[in-house]
């Protein structure tokens, strides 16, 4: 084992993504090198990642923010960017993580539509949201099916 | 401004909207940051040492594999700081690559023996589900109160 010095210590990173029908990650990343003032800002193909103190970040998130509230999006990230951990230019193939990021981004767009439209939503109204419903058990028949159709 | 407890730990939707209504989302970032930031002997990839399992101890028994345990000693501090937690039941993203089954279970299982205030939702389909599902979450996080 050898000592272990870690990189970038008391730093906070952040994922910004964009998905928005008027905004591409350059513009966000050409605003964010503009207000920077020395943090790291890393333009990725879905937004940006933002590595500083937390306050450095925060400033830049919350300026970021306004240009497009209901379509960026932020979330922490444990690793700074370039790890030989975590980077895929040390791993090769898809970086961990990419996959749980891929799946929410498809389905962002309807969150997107809801930041949207809550100021026009009653205050009263009590929302109904997608709930889970009761666990789908197994059809005894249907196990019986699938046993019955095993190659002997 | 309450700490929330997002399943799963890794979402970006939930980790932004607890973070926008002003509260502050526990996620699997932080504690993994904070491993990687400590100086020390390297135990790569994830800098988890010896004495992870041995936390881990706390929420699952020794005979459960030591991956549980190690997983745990990551989520089991933040599910004991939480003071509400929101759970996406349809996450299929925190199996396989991602994360384990039985450990999602225990970490959902404990949130809930916690007897704190916990939404449950499923992942919204349309924009109609959207619209709940965002207001859902606002008015949870409202509830809580002490919102920045």
């Amino acid at each position: 084992m050898s000592d272990y010095v870690p990189r970038y210590q008391g730093t906070v990173t952040k994922y910004i993504f964009v998905e928005s029908p008027e905004m591409t990650p350059q513009d966000l990343a050409v605003r964010a090198y503009e207000i920077s003032g020395g943090t790291m800002i890393k333009e990725t193909c879905f937004g940006l990642q933002v590595t500083g103190t937390e306050d450095e970040v925060g400033k830049i998130i919350e300026a970021l923010r306004q240009l497009d509230p209901d379509h960026i999006f932020v979330k922490d990230r444990g690793f700074p960017p370039g790890d030989p951990r975590r980077c895929r230019a040390n791993l090769g193939g898809a970086r961990p993580g990419f996959f749980g990021h891929e799946f929410e981004i498809s389905l962002i767009r309807h969150v997107s539509y809801g930041l949207h439209a809550l100021p026009l939503r009653d205050e009263e109204s009590i929302p109904h949201p997608p709930s889970p419903g009761p666990e789908q058990k197994l059809d005894i028949n249907k196990l019986k099916k699938l046993v019955e159709a095993q190659e002997p | 401004m309450a700490k929330v407890f997002i399943y799963p730990a890794t979402s970006l939707i939930l980790s932004d909207l607890v973070a926008r209504f002003g509260h502050t989302p526990l996620s699997a970032a932080q504690s993994i940051r904070e491993h990687i930031q400590t100086a020390g002997l390297e135990s790569p990839p994830l800098q988890i040492s010896p004495e992870d399992p041995k936390k881990g101890l706390k929420y699952a028994a020794v005979e459960v594999p030591s991956g549980v345990r190690g997983r745990m000693s990551l989520y089991g501090p933040m599910i004991e700081d939480a003071e509400a937690g929101i759970i996406i039941h349809d996450a299929d993203l925190a199996f396989g690559c991602m994360g384990c089954a039985r450990t999602n279970e225990l970490i959902i299982f404990l949130l809930k023996k916690r007897n704190i205030p916990v939404l449950e939702l499923n992942y919204p389909k349309t924009d109609a589900e959207g619209a709940e599902f965002v207001a859902a979450i606002r008015d949870f996080l409202v509830g809580l109160g002490g919102a920045k």
